[in-house]
């Protein structure tokens, strides 16, 4: 319990980098998805292809891997990042790690809300065309809410997953929960210190399920509406009552 | 020297070096596999259980692995296993040294115990979607409870858990880059060493992504195959 008493601070202000590191990727990374998901459906091949590699690269490589080639290999090229003025991003292992998270999550996203663009029904694009919407007004209006509200679940478990990710941050010389967690193991050798840091994760990510599964109810009302006082046979055959 | 020659083999170049890399971490994946796998059926079955206990213990289980991050298992079981190891061999024998586990056995475990929480809720799903007729079916031409899993369920689950499955396996290869944190010598520390001698980080560790591309490229073909193989037979809507 001393332990905790001593290293508690540590361990929140870890927990409060690896929120601001996984909430800001996310949020960056859902501004570049949301293109990328509409170029990666486009019929177009020289949008979709190029989109596609991507995705593909950043999908099927290890994100620990993705942080090395941009931490460190942002070295080899230094003196053209110093010509460019950009040698302070790279020099950061804050913004390294961010950038590689931002870089990672977006495929990842564009690749869940492609399914929702693909999920949302043919008649109501149809029915938009109809109405002589413009390519514009259809994406803004009928097909990327659809998505959205489709691919939401999904994206949930990438918000989770990013989280969990993040932890490689701590490779990097970040002191986020992982990096904390080591640090007072090296000072300490108390292995209990592992355990609390597994809990606060577990806690953390317990509540962004929790929300999560609040906002779906917000966003999808329509498929958690009460079943009306006479439940339909079907229904109540199957167990549901909500 | 250019970066060709800094790939040759031989004494001079890293290209031996970092397939011996490539081998372990392809090693690695392949050992997990089968324990993961193990684990996945167990957890499943502990979830679907009618004993009450061992359905809370299946879904503490894949709560508790799959919100930690592998990085914290990862050490999890390096050190925490070694000290349980430990405190076990003394009490055995009370005049012995300190053993440590190999960073390749604390790979293979964690990793394990990763993917067996996530397989175990794949395979959870795939026994729900199975008819239940088909179990039924099975029961009243009278076969044993092995029989029934072996020549009933396991055939068609084969089918419902394979796309999920491919999905784990997929991750599992990127995972094993996590193990190269505690020394173990897989294909991301073997390019850190070749970085640390060449000074060419950009192109190494390029390199390495390139190597695992190919790894998660190759796997998605031959699960594109398995998934054919398995729905042979089965009629698309």
């Amino acid at each position: 319990m001393t332990l905790i008493t001593e290293y508690g601070l540590a361990l929140v202000s870890g927990a409060w980098l690896t929120l601001k590191l996984s909430g800001l990727a996310l949020l960056f990374g859902a501004c570049i998805a949301m293109p990328m998901a509409i170029a990666r459906s486009s019929p177009r091949r020289w949008l979709a292809i190029p989109v596609r590699i991507y995705i593909s690269f950043f999908r099927g490589t290890p994100m620990l891997a993705q942080l090395f080639l941009v931490y460190f290999g942002a070295g080899q090229y230094r003196h053209e990042l110093q010509a460019l003025d950009l040698w302070w991003l790279f020099r950061d292992p804050f913004y390294c790690a961010l950038l590689t998270f931002i870089l990672n999550t977006a495929a990842y996203q564009a690749e869940l809300l492609r399914g929702g663009i693909l999920g949302v029904p043919l008649g109501e694009v149809e029915a938009a065309k109809a109405y002589g919407m413009s390519a514009w007004l259809r994406y803004r209006l009928v097909i990327l809410p659809h998505a959205y509200r489709i691919a939401f679940p999904a994206l949930g478990n990438e918000v989770i997953l990013l989280l969990k990710g993040s932890a490689i941050a701590s490779v990097v010389t970040l002191f986020d929960l992982m990096g904390q967690t080591r640090a007072i193991f090296a000072k300490t050798f108390d292995f209990s210190i592992y355990l609390w840091a597994a809990l606060l994760y577990l806690v953390i990510t317990m509540l962004i399920v929790r929300l999560w599964r609040y906002l779906e109810k917000r966003i999808n009302p329509h498929l958690y509406r009460q079943v009306m006082v006479t439940p339909a046979p079907a229904a109540a055959a199957r167990g549901q009552t909500t | 020297m250019n970066d060709l020659a800094l790939l040759g083999f031989g004494a001079d170049g890293w290209g031996d070096e970092l397939l011996s890399g490539l081998w372990v971490t392809v090693q690695l994946a392949v050992t997990t596999l089968p324990l993961g796998l193990l684990i996945g059926f167990a957890v499943a079955g502990a979830s679907l259980s009618k004993n009450p206990w061992l359905r809370r213990f299946g879904r503490a289980y894949t709560t508790a692995a799959r919100g930690i991050p592998e990085l914290l298992t990862l050490f999890l079981v390096y050190n925490g296993v070694a000290i349980l190891l430990n405190a076990a061999w003394r009490w055995f024998d009370p005049q012995s040294g300190f053993v440590e586990l190999s960073p390749f056995v604390a790979g293979v475990v964690a990793l394990s115990v990763v993917f067996g929480a996530f397989a175990g809720e794949v395979l959870r799903g795939a026994f729900q979607a199975l008819h239940p007729g088909q179990v039924e079916a099975g029961l009243a031409v009278g076969l044993s409870r092995l029989d029934l899993f072996w020549f009933i369920k396991l055939p068609q689950i084969w089918r419902f858990a394979l796309p999920g499955l491919g999905n784990l396996w997929v991750n599992l290869i990127k995972d094993t880059a996590l193990v190269s944190i505690i020394a173990l010598n897989d294909l991301l520390r073997m390019t850190n060493i070749a970085v640390g001698a060449t000074k060419k980080p950009f192109t190494f560790f390029l390199l390495a992504c390139a190597a695992y591309w190919i790894l998660s490229i190759l796997s998605e073909i031959v699960l594109a195959r398995l998934e054919t193989r398995a729905n042979r037979g089965i009629r698309r809507a």
